[in-house]
């Protein structure tokens, strides 16, 4: 068994409304960053996941986050692992 | 007696609210704290406001995997009337007991203030006592009310008359002015607002009294 760093990053689905991101981008003219569209926010998880192969621990990790760090309704995950 | 288990998860801040309307219309609380594994002695189950587990990761995603949400489950399942307000209502969809899921408001604002609501049906075991297009005032206060959800799960819901209240002015964004909505059964009911706050005239409305107590009686004849 080996413990693999896992980024386990969760993002809201294309099409639905994400009131921060749009609150940040509105806000990036006045602090002088022009040419930026296209924010949006999300959430990254880093985790040790003890497994035996890296697809393991990324079966692990995609598991936990679709029952508990992500909402499938509204939000898509995505799991890298060997993370520094 | 008719008796009302009141949910309480470390974060719930609505619950005594909940048990003063229960009591004054003649039924029996009980407060149930999140690691009971059973609610057998229940006619209905309320779900109230605040921050379960201090609504960490996302309201609602943690109080889901509560002890307690196994046996409102079974009892949501066997047809006995659930409620969920507020935070409830994030923690019914967290638990899949009701479709879709609550988004920061549009605009990022908290918003605490009264609505008119419309009664959009009554088939709900919430708005059974009261008439569909009856205006409701009543107070909501959440920063996560932003009801979202696929447009096969909207068609669904307004297909199978399972939208309960509507917002007159949508205040955060929700899809279709949804302020609540029920299950297939119409025996598990959401909503954002706040019936509890509006049950006496020094609270400055009376209007949530039509909605607990429609919910109240179908406890009493379910059981």
């Amino acid at each position: 068994m080996t413990a693999f760093d896992v980024l386990v990053e969760v993002r809201l689905r294309p099409g639905i409304a994400d009131p921060e991101g749009l609150t940040i981008e509105r806000a990036l003219p006045a602090l002088g960053f022009s040419g930026i569209t296209g924010v949006s926010v999300g959430k990254a998880f880093r985790l040790s996941i003890e497994a035996g192969s890296a697809d393991e621990a990324a079966r692990r990790a995609e598991e936990l986050a679709s029952r508990l760090l992500a909402n499938p309704v509204i939000e898509d995950s995505t799991v890298t692992v060997g993370v520094p | 007696m008719t008796t009302v288990g009141v949910i309480v998860f470390p974060g719930t801040n609505c619950e005594h609210d909940v048990v003063e309307v229960i009591e004054a219309a003649g039924a029996k609380a009980e407060l149930i704290w999140h690691t009971r594994t059973e609610v057998d002695d229940c006619d209905a189950v309320i779900i109230p406001g605040g921050f379960a587990h201090g609504d960490y990761l996302r309201p609602g995603a943690i109080a889901r995997f509560s002890p307690v949400m196994t046996a409102v489950g079974e009892f949501a399942a066997a047809g006995g009337p659930v409620l969920g307000i507020c935070n409830g209502f994030q923690v019914l969809t967290e638990a899949g007991l009701l479709p879709g899921a609550l988004q920061k408001n549009r605009g990022l604002t908290f918003l605490c203030t009264a609505v008119a609501l419309r009664v959009a049906s009554t088939r709900s075991v919430l708005t059974r006592g009261a008439t569909r297009g009856q205006v409701l005032r009543i107070p909501i206060n959440h920063f996560e009310g932003n009801y979202t959800c696929s447009s096969t799960t909207l068609d669904e819901l307004r297909d199978g008359d399972r939208v309960v209240l509507r917002y007159e002015q949508n205040p955060n964004g929700s899809v279709d002015d949804i302020a609540g909505i029920c299950n297939e059964a119409g025996n598990v009911v959401g909503l954002m607002p706040h019936p509890e706050r509006a049950s006496h005239a020094l609270l400055g409305s009376t209007d949530g009294l039509v909605l607990l107590e429609g919910f109240l009686s179908g406890a009493t004849e379910a059981r």
